[in-house]
């Protein structure tokens, strides 16, 4: 006779599977196209102690609202899409636990300093024009591949790629841009994110580009309008420090550098 | 533009510590003396026709004009952008400057040549 | 399609006390410097006017003390000590550290992603400058009150 598992047919059905907390998630809502018009929406969203603010958006546009406009893509703060003001802090969404932020009301608000599109998303245009102000590519005379050079290595030392890895990191969010204080007056600023790559290319040994690069910084609405609040450094999510980069910039403008 | 932005803010944080230097001087020569004292009308008369302390107080005018309204100017320059209001704003500023100059050198020359 | 023009968040960005509550000191010492540096010179272009009195005779210069050397005028004075010491003192550290001194060395950035150039060292710096402004006030006060 065969007998059957007891556990089995003990397991009670009031067994909890997830917890009962929820917050108030207040959602700035706008769009410019067609007035404006700005008004905050509020949604009670359930969460756990590992939900962020990107999973808390995407619960409110799936069941309560789909009309709530978004930009998301990786939700592992590689892709830079989810960058928006949380509690009155730029910060990208999907990095952000709501159980880190200690507020049972999270404020949720496009970034600063960005032509709004729709709600959240924001026009990245400026951002990206500024970027390529600054030549982001290695410049050299012998990068071109010819039947004569063949394909080839620019060899670096781990040392030489110490001094500019921190600043390839940038994931291009705009957050930094977003909470710099020169970037809330001034529209002509060339803004932290794209001095911080000009120094990322400056400081790569492979590149040839440096004088025309500080040529183009070296204006009145170029790296002399950053004063070191350090605000961008304070928000970046990946560790680029683009306030560091900037100082170190300067210091080959002002010739303490060569 | 008028001359390189580098250019501009080298003059501007070597103006700053020219500036710093002389109004030490400056503050230290109120010490000399007891502070209210040294206030009265016969004594700061006298600091002015000390020939040393005359250019001291006429370089320290000239590099705090030129800080100070190059500070404003970039003040200015991020509130708003524009062509013609940052040449307004340059020009302005340059001009404020050379009148507040003017101005403070009458006071000295007058008052080191004795002619109160 | 929003203007260029109106994608900046304005004056509000630079005086809404809140944002100073997120981000770091260092840009509570960004403003500051920034209202010190207007208040002196602002003081400096009233200093240059009320020592031309000199030019004017005894009577005009006891006049213009008279209006100076009044207890509003001392507590003014002494303020404009403390902006000229903070003034002075984060603008050295500023210089120093856009000359590249005291950012720390780049490095491959991990976990959590602490800024280095955000560091103790500046830190110290900008609330000792406060520290040394308002002891400044203190003793600038004590002279100018006998």
């Amino acid at each position: 006779m065969r007998t059957t598992n007891p556990k089995i047919s003990e397991e009670k059905s009031e067994t909890i599977v997830s917890s009962t907390k929820s917050i108030k998630l207040r959602i700035k809502r706008s769009n410019p196209e067609v007035n404006s018009e700005e008004r905050f929406d509020d949604f009670i969203v359930p969460i756990e102690k590992w939900t962020t603010v990107l999973d808390a958006l995407l619960d409110a546009k799936s069941h309560l609202d789909h009309s709530i406009g978004i930009r998301y893509s990786c939700r592992q703060a590689s892709c830079g899409s989810c960058g928006m003001k949380i509690n009155g802090k730029p910060s990208l969404a999907c990095f952000t636990k709501i159980s880190d932020l200690d507020s049972d009301t999270i404020t949720v608000e496009p970034m600063d300093n960005f032509p709004i599109v729709r709600d959240l998303a924001v026009n990245f245009t400026r951002m990206f024009n500024n970027h390529k102000k600054v030549m982001p590519y290695v410049i050299r005379d012998d990068s071109e591949i010819t039947s004569d050079s063949g394909v080839k290595e620019t060899l670096q030392t781990p040392e030489d790629v110490e001094k500019y890895i921190q600043f390839s990191s940038c994931i291009k969010c705009g957050l930094c841009n977003s909470a710099c204080p020169t970037m809330a007056m001034d529209t002509s600023f060339i803004g932290p994110q794209a001095l911080a790559q000009a120094y990322r290319y400056i400081a790569d040994n492979r590149d040839e580009g440096k004088k025309n690069r500080l040529k183009v910084i070296d204006e009145s609405h170029g790296i002399w309008r950053c004063h070191a609040a350090g605000s961008c450094s304070q928000v970046c999510p990946k560790g680029v420090d683009p306030a560091m980069g900037i100082q170190m910039l300067r210091s080959y403008l002002l010739g303490i550098r060569d | 533009m008028l001359m390189r932005e580098s250019i501009v803010m080298k003059i501007h944080y070597g103006t700053a510590l020219g500036a710093v230097f002389l109004t030490v001087i400056h503050i230290m020569m109120r010490m000399t003396q007891d502070f209210h004292e040294s206030l009265e009308y016969e004594n700061v008369l006298a600091n002015y026709e000390m020939i040393g302390y005359a250019i001291l107080l006429e370089l320290l005018l000239i590099l705090i004009s030129v800080h100070g309204f190059n500070g404003l100017r970039v003040i200015l320059l991020e509130i708003r952008q524009g062509a013609t209001y940052e040449k307004g704003v340059t020009y302005g500023c340059i001009a404020a400057m050379a009148i507040l100059i003017a101005y403070g050198t009458r006071t000295i020359l007058m008052a080191n040549m004795g002619m109160v | 399609m929003e203007k260029d023009h109106k994608a900046k968040e304005g004056i509000k960005g630079w005086i809404n006390p809140a944002k100073y509550g997120k981000f770091g000191i260092e840009r509570f010492a960004w403003i500051l410097m920034r209202i010190t540096g207007l208040g002196l010179l602002a003081y400096f272009i009233g200093h240059i006017y009320e020592t031309s009195n000199i030019l004017s005779g005894e009577a005009a210069w006891n006049s213009m003390l008279e209006l100076t050397q009044t207890t509003e005028g001392h507590i003014f004075l002494a303020l404009v000590i403390g902006m000229c010491v903070f003034h002075t003192g984060n603008g050295i550290r500023l210089m120093l550290v856009q000359m590249g001194y005291g950012l720390g060395k780049p490095a491959r950035p991990d976990y959590p992603y602490k800024p280095q150039s955000l560091n103790m060292k500046g830190k110290a710096c900008i609330y000792a400058t406060i520290g040394i402004a308002a002891l400044a006030m203190w003793y600038g006060v004590t002279v100018m009150f006998g």
